[in-house]
C-alpha cells in the first residue's frame, strides 16, 4: 500500500492548426491525423516506496502539475502508465473541485463521497474537519463567498480527514496563511510517521528540504535529476537564478569582476543572472547602469547567499554627460516591497569626497554588506544620481527591483532582520544597579 | 459490468448530488419547490387560454371540457423531460470541468445525475398531473400503465442524444449553440401544442420522420382518450433511440480521455 510506479510516462496535447481541423480529422475515414502533438512531459520513470516522501520541483510550466494529474488519474497519459496501490488523497491547485453554490458543509460531504468515504463515516469525520479548517460559520455559507485561503483550509481538511496511503499536495498550501501552513505540515508529518507516502510540489526549496527525503527536478518535460532533496533543491535554485561555481583557480584572481565589467560598453545588465525583467527603470538620463555583478562566499552570482555572508554588489555606470558630482546608491527590499535598507556613497563612505565624471566615462561602484536577513528572496535596486549633498540629488538612472537574490539560513528566526540578539541566563547577567 | 459496479460504488455521490442540486435550486427562493410546479402550470394556462379561448381550437372526438388541457399537459410534460435531459446533458461535462480536472471518478456519474434529476422534477409535476386527472374524473384507466414504456422510450432517446451532444460540445462548442436553436424548432414541429390533425395531409406524412412525434402522440392518446398505443408505430423511434445510445456510448468511450484536455 502506498507505492507509486511511473513508467515511460508522457503527455502530449493535440494542437490543431485551425478550428475546423479537428472536425475534418474526426470525419476523415482514412484516419489521417491533422494535429501536431505538443509534448509537455516525456520519458518519466520513477518509483516511490511506501512511506517515502518525494518533492517535485521545477519552474512554472515545466509539467509538474500535469504529472500529478496523471498520477491522480484526472488526466489520461498519452504514453506509458502509472500504477498506484492504496488510497490517494490529492489537493490539486485550488480547492477540491468545490461547487460554488453549495455550502462548505455540502461540499465537504460531496468531496468525501468522491473519495469513496461512506455516508456514516463522513458524519463521524465532520466535527474533526470542521475544527481543523477553523473557518467558523462560513462552513454553512456557499463556497462562492469563500476566500481562496478558506477554500484551501477546507480542501486540506477534507483531503486529510482520513489518513490516505498516498497524499499528493500541489502548491495548494502556499495560499494558506503561515499559521495554517504550519498546521498542515504538522499533520503531514504525522501521516508520514504513520506510513503515508507523500508527493509534494512546491516552489519553496525550504519546504521540500524540510519535508522530503528525495526530490525530482523536472525540466523541459523530463526528469532532470532524481536525488536527495537537498541536492535537488540546490539544482532548482541554480536553474532559477543560474548560479555558477567559480573555478578555484580563479578564486584568487582579484577584481575579476572588474575585468568582466570593464570589458564591455554596452548595456548587458539584462543578460546577467538574477535580472528581473519586471524592473522599474527611471531617471533623468545622462548616465546608464549597464552591468552588475554579485559575489559572495567565493561564488559569482550565487544561487543562494548563506546566513550573514558579506555580499559584494558591483555595478557599472556609463556616463553620457559631465557631472561634477555623482552619487551611486543601492536599495534592498522584500518581495512585498518593504524597504529594508538603502544607502549611497555619501552615507556608506562617511566622506564628502565628490566623484566627478566626464562624458564617455565608465565607472564601477561596489557596495559590500553582510545580508543579515531571514531566509527568502529579496529585491535589489541600483541607482545613480547627480548632486553634491545627500539631500539634493537628481536621479539619472535608477533600476528599481532589477535583481533578485536568495538568502538561505540554517536557523531561521522570526521577522525580516537579524538584529543579532545575545542571550544569557540569570547567573551570568550583570544586573545594572539601580540608583 | 465493471461500469455498473463503479457507478454503484459512487451511488452515495450520485444520490447526494441529486439531492443537493434539488435543494439548492430552491434554497434561496421563498416559495421553494413550488416553482417546480408553477413554471409548467403557467405555461399550460397560457397555452390553454390562447388555443381554446382565443383561437377556438378543438380536439376532434373529445367531449371532456378539460380535453385540450390534458392533451397539452401530456405533450408538454413529456417534452419537458426530453428537453431537460438533452439540454442538461449537452453541458454536463463543461459545467463540471472544475470537478473533472481535479478529482478522478467515473465520468458516467455525471449523465446519471442528470437523468435522475430530470426524473425527479418530472415525477413531481407528473404526479400532480395524475392527481388532477383523478380529481377531474378524466383518469384514463388501465391504459395509464402504457405511460411507463412510453417514458422509457423518451428517456432512451434523450439519453442517447444527450450523450452525443455532451461529448461533442466539449470539442465543438458550436454544438451547444446549434442545439439550443434546433430544439426550439423541434418543439414547434412536434404536435404538442396543436393536434396533428390540423396539419395538411403532407404535413402529417412528414411528421412520420420526427422520432418524437409517435411517442408523444401515443402518450397524448393514452392520457386524453385512454387508448392503448399501437406499439408498431413506435418501433422506428425505439430503434433510433437505441442507435443513438450505442453511438453515444462509443463516442463517450473513445473521447472521454481526451475530454479533460479540452476543458
Amino acid at each position: 500500500m502506498g507505492t507509486i510506479s511511473v513508467s515511460n510516462l508522457g503527455k502530449a496535447y493535440k494542437q490543431y492548426p485551425t478550428r475546423w481541423s479537428r472536425l475534418l480529422e474526426w470525419l476523415d475515414f482514412r484516419k489521417q491525423p491533422k494535429h501536431n502533438l505538443k509534448w509537455v512531459l516525456q520519458d518519466i520513470n520513477f518509483n516511490v516506496q511506501p512511506g517515502e516522501s518525494v518533492g517535485i520541483m521545477g519552474v512554472n510550466g515545466s509539467g509538474k502539475s500535469t504529472l500529478l494529474k496523471m498520477i491522480t488519474g484526472t488526466t489520461q497519459p498519452t504514453s506509458g502508465s502509472v500504477h498506484i496501490t492504496g488510497r490517494v488523497a490529492a489537493l490539486l491547485e485550488l480547492g477540491m473541485g468545490f461547487h460554488p453554490d453549495f455550502t462548505g458543509r455540502q461540499n465537504v460531504i460531496m468531496s468525501a463521497q468522491l473519495m469513496g468515504i461512506g455516508a456514516e463515516e463522513i458524519l463521524d469525520l465532520l466535527p474533526e474537519i470542521e475544527s481543523f479548517a477553523e473557518i467558523g460559520d462560513y462552513l454553512d455559507q456557499p463556497v462562492r463567498i469563500y476566500s481562496s485561503g478558506m477554500q484551501v483550509r477546507l480542501a486540506f481538511s477534507v483531503a486529510t480527514a482520513l489518513r490516505p496511503d498516498i497524499l499528493i499536495v500541489d502548491e495548494a498550501l502556499s495560499v494558506g496563511d503561515a499559521y495554517f501552513q504550519a498546521k498542515c505540515f504538522q499533520k503531514i508529518a504525522q501521516f508520514k510517521e504513520a506510513g503515508t507516502t507523500l508527493l509534494l510540489v512546491s516552489h519553496s526549496a525550504g519546504d521540500v528540504v524540510k519535508h522530503c527525503d528525495r526530490a525530482l527536478l523536472i525540466k523541459d518535460g523530463r526528469i532532470a535529476i532524481d536525488s536527495s532533496s537537498r541536492i535537488v533543491s540546490n539544482m532548482y535554485l541554480d536553474l532559477l537564478f543560474g548560479g555558477k561555481k567559480v573555478d578555484s583557480s580563479n578564486l584568487n584572481a582579484l577584481s575579476k569582476e572588474e575585468k568582466i565589467l570593464a570589458d564591455s560598453r554596452e548595456d548587458v545588465f539584462h543578460t546577467r543572472v538574477g535580472y528581473r525583467k519586471e524592473e522599474h527603470r527611471w531617471g533623468a538620463g545622462g548616465a546608464s547602469i549597464i552591468d552588475f555583478h554579485i559575489r559572495s562566499g567565493g561564488q559569482d552570482y550565487p544561487s543562494k547567499i548563506e546566513d550573514n555572508d558579506t555580499v559584494d554588489f558591483y555595478y557599472k555606470v556609463h556616463f553620457q554627460q559631465d557631472f561634477s558630482s555623482v552619487v551611486p546608491g543601492i536599495l534592498v527590499k522584500t518581495l512585498e516591497g518593504i524597504f529594508l535598507y538603502g544607502t549611497n556613497s555619501f552615507i556608506a563612505s562617511k566622506s564628502s569626497d565628490l566623484i566627478s565624471v566626464k562624458a564617455g566615462d565608465s565607472k564601477i561602484f561596489k557596495f559590500s554588506m553582510p545580508m543579515k536577513l531571514n531566509e527568502g528572496h529579496y529585491l535589489v535596486s541600483f541607482g545613480i544620481s547627480s548632486g553634491d549633498s545627500a539631500e539634493d540629488l537628481t536621479p539619472l538612472d535608477r533600476r528599481y527591483d532589477s535583481v533578485i537574490i536568495y538568502i538561505a539560513r540554517k536557523l531561521q528566526f522570526w521577522g525580516l532582520m537579524d538584529l543579532g540578539a545575545d542571550f544569557h541566563c540569570n547567573d551570568s547577567i550583570q544586573v545594572p544597579e539601580i540608583r | 459490468m465493471y461500469l455498473i459496479r463503479s457507478l454503484w460504488a459512487y451511488r452515495g455521490f450520485i444520490l447526494g448530488s441529486v439531492k443537493r442540486e434539488f435543494q439548492n435550486k430552491y434554497q434561496n427562493s421563498m416559495l421553494g419547490a413550488l416553482w417546480n410546479v408553477l413554471n409548467p402550470l403557467a405555461m399550460i394556462v397560457v397555452y390553454t387560454v390562447i388555443f381554446t379561448e382565443v383561437m377556438k381550437a378543438k380536439l376532434e372526438g373529445v367531449e371532456n371540457s378539460f380535453g385540450y388541457s390534458i392533451y397539452l399537459c401530456a405533450g408538454l410534460l413529456t417534452w419537458g423531460l426530453f428537453a431537460e435531459i438533452t439540454t442538461r446533458s449537452q453541458n454536463i461535462f463543461l459545467d463540471n470541468a472544475n470537478l473533472l480536472k481535479k478529482i478522478s471518478f467515473p465520468r458516467l456519474c455525471l449523465p446519471v445525475m442528470v437523468i435522475l434529476n430530470a426524473l425527479l422534477n418530472f415525477a413531481i409535476v407528473f404526479g400532480l398531473f395524475t392527481i388532477f386527472l383523478v380529481v377531474s374524473g378524466s383518469f384514463p384507466g388501465w391504459a395509464y400503465l402504457a405511460v411507463l414504456p412510453l417514458l422509457t422510450l423518451i428517456i432512451i432517446f434523450a439519453v442517447g442524444l444527450g450523450m452525443i451532444l455532451g461529448v461533442l460540445n466539449v470539442f465543438f462548442r458550436d454544438v451547444g449553440q446549434f442545439f439550443g436553436i434546433f430544439i426550439t424548432f423541434w418543439f414547434w414541429l412536434t404536435p404538442i401544442v396543436y393536434p396533428i390533425t390540423i396539419l395538411p395531409k403532407s404535413g402529417q406524412d412528414l411528421m412520420m420522420y420526427n422520432p418524437l412525434a409517435p411517442i408523444l402522440g401515443a402518450t397524448q392518446n393514452v392520457l386524453v382518450q385512454g387508448l392503448w398505443p399501437n406499439w408498431m408505430d413506435l418501433i422506428y423511434s425505439a430503434v433510433l433511440g437505441l442507435t443513438l445510445c450505442v453511438f453515444g456510448w462509443r463516442l463517450f468511450k473513445k473521447r472521454s480521455g481526451e475530454m479533460v484536455d479540452e476543458l
